[in-house]
């Protein structure tokens, strides 16, 4: 088992399992961390300094990130984890049904990577998991963890 | 029904390349030809140049705001790091996507451009095969799965 991550960011079912079934199909290592609210998300990314135990290593090749959720949503997320020096650099893709240019905007200025709308089809959506993947773990040069 | 490719495909998408190295420029022109999804590549040489581009000012009054920004790090007269914390400095270009396009694999230029928050890093490959199938992929993601940002009211 692969100890490289990638943490889904996702609180609806059929979401998740599309998104894990796409991951499987493209046949990369990553364990893939499922987070289903906000508030998970920021406990499991943003440990609090006296859980020492979930500090070392855990820093994850990349965040797929929702907008809708419960408890935080994702834009409350993105900016808690660009202002933290422990996240700032932290590869995140919106992954969302929104098409709100509103959405788009702030998700951007608030330093997301890059904002992708999840494809309907699934043969569109396992295409844009194949081009995630190729791009975030293969081409792109990832930032240094622990620095 | 999906209509986004049919909508994104009615106008070009803009690209700015800020690049001072002209074979790569004619291999990202190359590579972006045949891109499956309809694009304008603008070229400047030079930092300053870039700059002037995206605020519109000396010759460029009638450029376009580009949706996204190949930018090279080393390069004459303004310098690729500052042009990046030009851009994410300012309001009306921050949200533009940048990707660094450039030779240095150094983790401090890396670590460098992370916090001035470019959004993606690549290290240009030296094959030529490389080279073409790393801008090919690049603009597989970027032009046809990403959503880039609407364009900034100015």
């Amino acid at each position: 088992m692969s100890d490289k991550v990638i943490v889904l960011i996702e609180d609806n079912d059929d979401d998740v399992s599309l998104t894990l079934d796409a991951f499987k199909e493209c046949g990369i290592a990553h364990r893939i961390t499922v987070l289903r609210d906000g508030a998970a998300a920021l406990d499991y990314l943003l440990p609090s300094a006296r859980d020492v135990s979930a500090l070392p290593d855990k820093s994850p090749s990349l965040v797929l990130l929702d907008l809708k959720l419960p408890k935080v949503d994702g834009l409350t997320v993105l900016r808690r984890l660009r202002s933290d020096a422990r996240t700032k650099r932290l590869p995140v893709l919106v992954l969302t049904s929104s098409r709100e240019p509103r959405d788009i905007a702030a998700s951007y200025e608030l330093g997301a990577n890059s904002y992708i709308r999840k494809p309907v089809d699934f043969d569109e959506f396992l295409e844009a998991v194949r081009q995630i993947s190729a791009y975030w773990l293969n081409l792109n040069e990832p930032p240094p963890t622990g620095t | 029904m999906n209509t986004t490719p049919a909508l994104q495909n009615l106008h070009a998408i803009d690209i700015l390349l800020v690049e001072d190295n002209p074979a790569d420029v004619r291999l990202t022109r190359e590579a972006l030809k045949d891109a499956k999804i309809l694009n304008q590549l603008h070229v400047v040489n030079d930092g300053a140049s870039a700059v002037q581009f995206l605020r519109r000012q000396g010759t460029y009054g009638n450029a376009p705001q580009p949706d996204l920004i190949l930018l090279d790090l080393n390069l004459p007269r303004r310098d690729g790091r500052e042009v990046l914390a030009d851009i994410k400095g300012d309001d009306a270009l921050k949200r533009i996507p940048v990707v660094v396009l450039t030779t240095s694999r150094a983790e401090e230029d890396i670590v460098r451009s992370y916090n001035l928050h470019a959004n993606a890093y690549v290290t240009k490959p030296v094959a030529l095969p490389d080279f073409l199938a790393a801008v090919r992929a690049l603009e597989d993601f970027w032009l046809a799965v990403v959503t880039l940002p609407p364009a900034a009211s100015r």
